[in-house]
């Protein structure tokens, strides 16, 4: 039976890992709190920017520094709001559908994300998809650290995941399905049977072209250029 | 009038008994194209006037080489089966249309089935038909402007168009626009006028069995209207009829019943219903379709007249063009050998054609396609005796499934294999092993939108298997669940994953008959090695190799386009 493989963030959704963040940092236990944890977020900015234009995984690892010092009681507690007015009014039309066409084929659907696991886990609900594979906060005495326990999901370590959980589940990667509109994600779109490209950014739209993975848009409209590239012979 | 049988497909030899004198007489054109000293009569036999025997003196002849033009020398006492010229075009279509509608065959007038508040379907034929589309107003337009204001005067409010794509590819709102008019596409598209959808879990519903176990699913809203309307657009005898409800608004259940490769290893040919089991099968299913629903077909042929001037010289026998004509075919083929592929396909595939509508019949189904392909069969078919070892036909640049794209490697196989070597009746044009050249580049590409599943299935599942057999079972079915490729085809402009399989068993029938297929011009090797075919680098050289130890062996040439069928004796 095969498995499929989603990248969430830009493939399944129109939101990114910062959106939930900064639902989280302006929804602390007070005004004044929220004002320092987004100016603190603000400040690594740049830090961010160049992470992630050099390695995701590093990118990943500052972004979910902002969650230091929240409480994990706080974290569940807001989760199902976080999920509500952040994630799930991104969903892209035509997500649940092709989700689900996949169950009905006999798929495990897999999210494999760089989002955390408990927001996660409610759109897998609300997908129906079987399984996460996604970032955990570190939390002492019940309190996040503001560091990302590893292996961080993101990147090359995506594929690695992929492998494993497949191997772990009884899945032979040749027949299993893997879904990003990433560049980023190339090493798990590569490591499965059936690559496809969703919503691609400009470089993997090229990609896609160059290897003929199927290129689809769930209800996001293709870049110029990507149209282009699409109607290249 | 030959009519499908329920009874199955004959094999080729029985076939061959049944082509009746009076049938040939009847299709006789007045003046053919070609010069008398042409006309011969080789081997002892007597040619109708449109196959022509070369000679000494003849002239080279044109083929096309998918979206090039070339010139060969076709040696002496080959033949040449030519199409038959244009019939002559209904003046007045709109008014066939109303006269079809209120004297309608073996059904009461469109009208009387008509009662305010009713929810009516019109379902019409999609891009594949006509090649190329035909110049504005299409056949549809027509008959859908007669159809909407019928259904407005008698108070019939609730109407949805669909355009019956069954796994074929989403027509874009442009082509929409093309096929309907202006008016109807303004007023329709795309909430009341769209494209079926196979795929759709809750728009198809399954009206039952056949006794042979076929699954008759199709289109949920035409199935559970008051009244389904289909308006056809025929452009070869295969079309229409039962086709037209249980093909074109049918699923991938439905179409694995004759889609594969049992059934068209039966069919002799695809072009001659009462000898192909993928018709008969089809004819179950739509008998059932009928029972089941009430549906008013509205069927309407169309001539040959494929080319208009300047390329008009593409109806004619070589030896009949005029210096200017001659001129013109050179300077065709220089410019299109100098001009990038974009561009070469541009001046063909956006050139709408001057079909001119040759018939319009309405009624109850088999009454009316009896009807088609009267007409259907006098357009196109075109005695010739005895067949051949050799049979030699240009590949042209399109085909019914790469309108606006291009014509991929797969798509030249079912155009050899399948369309080319299927248009006959009788028998086949070629003996049992003989050998076919066609003319063709072979280019590795596709079309990423439109053929995105070819691509695998080209490279991946033909390089495994060319077994139609085998990969039918091994392959297909995984292929056709494949659920990007689904989503491609439910949302985007993707051939179903099926198409492909569909495709190759196409040339099903070809590719068990022939012997070896020959291909002229291949820019490359490994494709015609992928199809099972050899290359020549030039048509000498094919000749040479397909004359093999056969000393002087019959070769006949088809000419097309615009289509003709050879109507065979043996």
């Amino acid at each position: 039976m095969p498995a499929s493989f989603f990248d969430v963030d830009g493939t399944l959704v129109h939101t990114n890992l910062l959106h939930p963040t900064v639902f989280y940092l302006t929804n602390q236990p007070n005004p004044l709190r929220s004002l320092g944890a987004l100016a603190r977020a603000a400040l690594g900015g740049p830090r961010m920017v160049l992470a992630e234009l050099v390695d995701r995984r590093r990118f990943n690892e500052l972004l979910f520094a902002n969650y230091e010092g929240i409480s994990s009681d706080r974290l569940l507690t807001l989760a199902d709001e976080a999920f509500d007015s952040v994630m799930k009014r991104a969903v892209y039309p035509g997500a649940r559908d092709l989700v689900q066409r996949c169950l009905g084929e006999g798929h495990d659907v897999v999210l494999v994300s760089g989002a955390l696991d408990f927001l996660m886990e409610r759109l897998a609900r609300h997908l129906g998809a079987t399984a996460v594979i996604a970032n955990r906060l570190d939390f002492k005495d019940g309190y996040a650290t503001g560091k990302v326990l590893r292996p961080i999901v993101a990147g090359p370590e995506k594929a690695r995941l992929v492998r494993e959980w497949a191997r772990d589940h009884g899945h032979d990667l040749g027949d299993c399905f893997g879904y990003s509109d990433s560049y980023s994600d190339v090493p798990m779109l590569s490591v499965v049977g059936h690559p496809c490209a969703v919503n691609p950014d400009y470089r993997l739209a090229k990609l896609a072209l160059t290897y003929s993975w199927p290129v689809i848009h769930l209800g996001k409209r293709p870049a110029v250029e990507s149209r282009m590239l699409e109607r290249l012979p | 009038m030959t009519t499908p049988s329920s009874s199955g497909p004959k094999p080729p030899q029985h076939a061959v008994a049944v082509t009746l004198p009076v049938r040939v007489k009847s299709l006789e054109t007045p003046a053919p194209p070609s010069s008398p000293a042409l006309v011969s009569r080789a081997r002892g036999r007597a040619d109708h006037p449109l196959v022509v025997t070369i000679d000494k003196r003849s002239a080279a002849r044109s083929v096309f080489s998918g979206d090039t033009v070339l010139e060969v020398e076709l040696p002496v006492g080959s033949r040449v089966i030519y199409p038959r010229p244009p019939m002559e075009a209904l003046k007045d279509v709109a008014a066939a249309v109303r006269y079809a509608c209120n004297h309608p065959l073996k059904s009461d007038p469109l009208h009387a089935k008509l009662r305010p508040g009713m929810k009516v379907v019109i379902a019409i034929d999609d891009v594949s038909v006509p090649l190329p589309s035909m110049r504005r107003p299409d056949a549809r337009e027509q008959v859908l402007t007669v159809v909407l204001e019928l259904l407005a005067d008698h108070g019939v409010e609730d109407v949805e168009i669909i355009i019956a794509t069954s796994i074929h590819r989403r027509m874009t709102a442009a082509e929409v626009r093309h096929a309907v008019g202006d008016r109807i596409f303004g007023a329709y598209w795309p909430d009341r006028l769209y494209n079926h959808d196979a795929e759709d879990p809750k728009g198809m519903k399954t009206l039952g069995t056949t006794e042979h176990g076929e699954v008759v699913e199709i289109n949920r809203r035409a199935a559970e209207a008051d009244l389904l309307i289909y308006a056809n657009v025929n452009m070869v005898p295969m079309s229409g009829g039962h086709k037209s409800v249980a093909v074109g608004l049918c699923g991938y259940e439905s179409l694995r019943a004759h889609h594969n490769p049992r059934v068209m290893r039966d069919c002799w040919s695809y072009m001659d219903p009462a000898s192909s089991a993928l018709a008969t099968s089809i004819e179950r299913m739509g008998r059932l379709a009928e029972k089941a629903l009430d549906v008013f077909h509205i069927e309407t042929t169309i001539n040959n007249r494929m080319f208009d001037a300047p390329l008009s010289f593409f109806h004619k026998s070589e030896d009949d063009w005029t210096g200017g004509e001659r001129a013109a075919f050179k300077g065709l083929a220089f410019t299109l050998s100098k001009l990038p592929s974009a561009a070469r396909q541009a001046i063909f595939q956006r050139v709408p054609s001057p079909y001119g509508v040759t018939g319009v019949n309405a009624g109850e189904c088999e009454a009316v396609h009896e009807k088609t392909l009267e007409k259907s069969f006098a357009q196109y078919l075109v005695p010739v005796v005895g067949q051949c070892d050799v049979l030699v036909t240009g590949i042209p640049y399109i085909s019914p499934y790469n309108v606006n794209s291009f014509l991929n490697p797969l798509l030249v196989q079912v155009m050899a294999q399948g369309y080319l070597f299927n248009f006959y009746r009788g028998a086949p044009l070629v003996k049992k092993g003989g050998t076919m050249i066609v003319f063709h580049p072979c280019t590795d590409q596709f079309d990423k939108e439109h053929h995105a599943p070819y691509i695998e299935f080209v490279h991946d599942v033909l390089a495994q298997t060319r077994d139609a057999a085998e990969m039918h079972h091994k392959f297909e079915e995984k292929f056709a669940r494949n659920p990007a490729y689904v989503e491609l085809y439910r949302k985007g402009h993707a051939y179903h994953p099926a198409h492909p399989f569909y495709m190759w068993y196409w040339g099903e029938a070809g590719r068990q008959h022939l012997g070896r297929v020959i291909v002229v011009g291949a820019d490359n090797d490994y494709i015609p090695k992928l199809l099972g075919w050899e290359t020549a680098r030039t048509f000498a050289e094919a000749l040479a190799m397909a004359k093999g130890s056969k000393r002087d062996p019959e070769i006949t040439m088809l000419h097309v386009p615009p289509i003709v069928m050879a109507d065979v004796t043996v």
